[in-house]
């Protein structure tokens, strides 16, 4: 324990949490809320406050619940790298362990939305119609700021929403759940578990089925087409011509 | 062989029995003799011809199974995250042509990929005829009958795209209703007559597809044929070169050059095209769900070809101001005046430069760029500023993607469109005229070898390789202007407009470069004999 304190406290330094040498931490046993503690103090303190209270540098963490803290650590976002307009996506510096026990500290200070149960993670048990209907809800909540196929886009001051290719179904869970940053939060009564599970399952077809036409030039929609006609489809052609007229009759 | 010993063959038959019949072969022997020059950019044209018949095939194959209403059906097919679904029957037989009908992904595919190589193609053709001052006498009424094809084809596609009524093609029709109804006081009503009702209606999708398939292919082929027909009466434009004046064309004739070269471009350009249909997605309409009010989707943009109007309204402030109770919209109506005032100067240009310059004379030598500068930089200030539009027309994938602020990125493109089109103005011009001096140096002292010699008296010179005949042509065939003086008319006045016209062709013509006279050469060729 002491150890991993040790090696979270070097690493407090903003930016470089050295990963905190998860995997050879010999802790088999479950981590409890203390541990969560411990290292909380150890890496978020200096931004979050030593009681989750808040500073300057972060916001309040009491009562964003367990879910909000999974989202956060296990996308990479916190601990957050540097200060920007939003914090950026990098692989989790935590294993999954110790963020459910610094997930277990926040979730012990204030209530606050909680981990979902696997039963609303599984895309196996939505239909092809639960997936229409999800597709349906993606359009009208999501798309406006993530694209209709999911590839992202801009929002204001420099923020933007990522694309939503291949991730994890508990993070768009929690990430409804969460509103993280400039998304909003789509709690239960918005849009209830089971539309959320369709989503999911949405997301999840989209993955698996890339693109029915052919190469997708990263689903930017005309602008990419537009370009690549020009460049590929035009320029080629002309290419050609270059070199069908420059051969003597 | 002689024609009294051999049976004349089946085809001689065939062709005789048609032309006793249609007097044909003065025709073909006629338009086989038509002469094409060999330059690239001279095959632009072919390739808008072979990318518009790959439209007409696959669009007929379309035809066969789109179904151009907006009734509200229940999506039965096979792709499965749109089961169940409400949406028009237009967009349920997109969906079928995209996965249940064979070849019919392949089809739209190669429609949409041809559409935009079309307009692509068409645009690439205009900037040569401009830039190369073919539009000059006697081709002034085939630069408005090709902008009026441009035209045309800019409907074509927005009818076209607008059509699957998915989720893009709605937000598109949804822009088109905003600028209606942004028209003062008649607006409201415009878009009721348009829509049939309130936006957005039951109608759209079945009137936009009598314009796409009837009207406006109609429209196009007409004015095709009127561009071809007016291109064999006036023949070519060709690059100066030896033999090449402005009184011949040079190059191969239709038959039977030209017609093999021309028969195997078609199949490469076809080839390509079906290569891209069936490689790269185009508009993955089951990604987009059907068009409902509501959702609007994070990078909706129009097809390239309407990008820069959609790009003149990201541009434009947000200016709103009430008027007696109206409000009145300046950030669609200056969009709309500036977009139409550009595109209607680009279509009578030829007779402003007519006008301004006093040339009246035909010409058929394609212009190099350089030596009309003013042209030029005003082509390159018109490309500029189109372009930025363009490039507006996906500010938020520009922030995006090189993590800018959406808004500085507005604001770097308000700045690039205005003082951005005076600087490319002004550089051009100095480029071009630059390029111009180069070039009569070269032609009066020959090229700089490299080589240094040191002459006996001690002194270093460079030695000048003098031009071959060849290349000098190139940079001989080059004709002066000069500005028009102010003179009274036939009454003996000197009305406004021509102290208008005064002022205007010392802007085209005031810094210029003479040409090299033959006197000048000769002095030259004696100089360099020393
Ligand atoms: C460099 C300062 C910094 C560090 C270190 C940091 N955070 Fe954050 N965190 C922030 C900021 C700033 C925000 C809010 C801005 C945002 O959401 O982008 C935030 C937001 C959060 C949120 C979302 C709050 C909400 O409203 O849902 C959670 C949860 C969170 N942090 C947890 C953590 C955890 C756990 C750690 C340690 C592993 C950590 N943070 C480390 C700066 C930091
Ligand atoms: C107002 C815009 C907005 C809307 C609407 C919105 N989001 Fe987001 N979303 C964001 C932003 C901004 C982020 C990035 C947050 C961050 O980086 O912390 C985000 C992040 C996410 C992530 C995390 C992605 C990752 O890379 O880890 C998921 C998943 C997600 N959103 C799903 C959804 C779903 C599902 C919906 C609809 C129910 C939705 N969002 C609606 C703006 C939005």
């Amino acid at each position: 324990m002491i150890g991993l304190v040790v090696a979270g406290g070097a690493s407090v330094a903003v930016g470089s949490v050295a990963s905190a040498e998860p995997s050879s931490a010999p802790y088999a046993q479950q981590l409890t809320a203390e541990d969560g503690e411990l290292l909380f103090r150890a890496n978020c303190a200096s931004c979050h406050g030593l009681q989750a209270q808040g500073t300057e540098n972060g916001p309040s963490l009491i009562g964003v619940g367990a879910a909000s803290v999974d989202f956060q650590v296990m996308t990479g976002r916190m601990p957050m790298a540097f200060q920007g307009p939003q914090a950026e996506k990098r692989d989790p510096q935590f294993t999954q362990e110790q963020t459910d026990a610094m997930s277990a500290y926040i979730a012990a200070l204030a209530p606050g939305p909680g981990v979902p149960d696997d039963e609303w993670l599984d895309a196996s048990q939505v239909d092809d119609e639960g997936i229409a209907r999800g597709g349906a809800l993606f359009r009208i909540n999501c798309a406006m700021c993530h694209n209709v196929a999911g590839a992202g886009g801009a929002l204001t001051e420099g923020k933007w929403a990522p694309a939503l290719r291949d991730i994890e179904p508990v993070h768009v869970y929690e990430a409804m759940l969460t509103g993280p940053q400039n998304m909003p939060v789509f709690n239960d009564a918005n849009i209830s578990p089971e539309e959320k599970r369709e989503i999911i399952a949405y997301l999840a077809y989209l993955d698996e089925n890339p693109s029915v036409g052919g190469f997708d030039l990263g689903s930017l929609g005309p602008v990419s087409e537009g370009l690549f006609i020009w460049i590929f489809g035009l320029g080629g052609i002309v290419a050609v011509s270059v070199w069908l007229t420059s051969r003597p009759n | 062989m002689t024609a009294t010993t051999a049976r004349p063959s089946l085809t001689a038959k065939a062709s005789n029995y048609l032309d006793e019949r249609t007097s044909m072969s003065t025709l073909v022997a006629t338009l086989g003799r038509k002469v094409f020059p060999d330059h690239w950019s001279f095959m632009l044209g072919e390739i808008i011809l072979y990318s518009f018949v790959a439209i007409l095939l696959s669009g007929t194959f379309l035809t066969f199974f789109f179904e151009p209403s907006m009734t509200e059906v229940f999506y039965d097919g096979s792709y499965a995250p749109l089961k169940g679904l409400a949406m028009s029957a237009a967009y349920a037989s997109a969906l079928d042509i995209s996965f249940d009908i064979r070849g019919g992904l392949l089809m739209r595919q190669l429609h949409h990929w041809s559409a935009l190589l079309f307009i692509a193609a068409i645009g690439l053709h205009m900037l040569r005829v401009f830039f190369t001052g073919a539009f000059r006498k006697p081709r002034e009424i085939n630069w408005v009958v090709g902008f009026i094809l441009f035209i045309l084809a800019l409907a074509e596609g927005f009818t076209g795209y607008s059509l699957p009524d998915d989720l893009l093609s709605g937000n598109g029709l949804a822009i088109i209703n905003g600028m209606v109804k942004g028209i003062p006081i008649v607006g409201t009503w415009i878009s009721y007559l348009l829509f049939g009702g309130v936006f957005p209606g039951d109608d759209i999708v079945p009137r936009l597809f009598v314009l796409h398939i009837m009207l406006l292919p109609a429209l196009v082929i007409a004015f095709i044929g009127i561009h071809l027909v007016l291109m064999v009466i006036n023949k070519h434009t060709q690059f100066a070169g030896p033999g090449k004046t402005n009184d011949n064309v040079v190059g191969a004739p239709i038959m039977p050059l030209f017609a093999a070269k021309a028969g195997s471009f078609f199949f490469i350009v076809f080839g390509a095209l079906v290569a891209i249909a069936s490689t790269f997605t185009i508009l993955p309409l089951w990604e987009y769900g059907p068009y409902d009010p509501s959702p609007v989707s994070a990078g909706t943009q129009p097809d390239w070809y309407i990008g820069f109007a959609d790009g003149a309204l990201r541009l434009m402030p947000g200016w709103e101001s009430e008027i007696l109770g109206w409000t009145v919209s300046w950030n669609i109506l200056i969009p709309i005046a500036v977009l139409g005032l550009f595109i209607v100067l680009a279509m009578v240009y030829p007779f402003i430069e007519q006008w301004i310059t006093g040339d009246k004379r035909e010409h058929h030598i394609a212009e190099r760029p350089r030596n009309n500068p003013t042209r030029t930089a005003i082509g390159a200030a018109g490309v500029w500023f189109y372009a930025i539009m363009w490039a507006a027309a996906s500010s938020d994938l520009i922030a995006t993607h090189f993590r800018l602020n959406v808004f500085h990125v507005t604001y770097a493109l308000q700045a690039m469109l205005i003082v951005g089109t005076v600087i490319v103005y002004w550089l051009t011009k100095r480029i071009a005229i630059g390029l111009q001096k180069k070039d009569r140096e070269i032609l009066l002292h020959g090229y700089e070898s490299g080589r240094i010699v040191r002459r006996p008296g001690g002194e270093f010179v460079e030695v000048h390789q003098p031009l071959d005949e060849y290349e000098a042509w190139k940079l001989k065939a080059y004709e002066s202007y000069a500005p028009v003086m102010v003179r009274p008319n036939a009454k003996g006045k000197i009305t406004p407009a021509t102290h208008l016209r005064a002022a205007l062709t010392r802007w085209f013509f005031e810094d210029r470069v003479s040409p090299v006279t033959p006197r000048e050469l000769e002095v030259a060729k004696q100089h360099d004999d020393h």
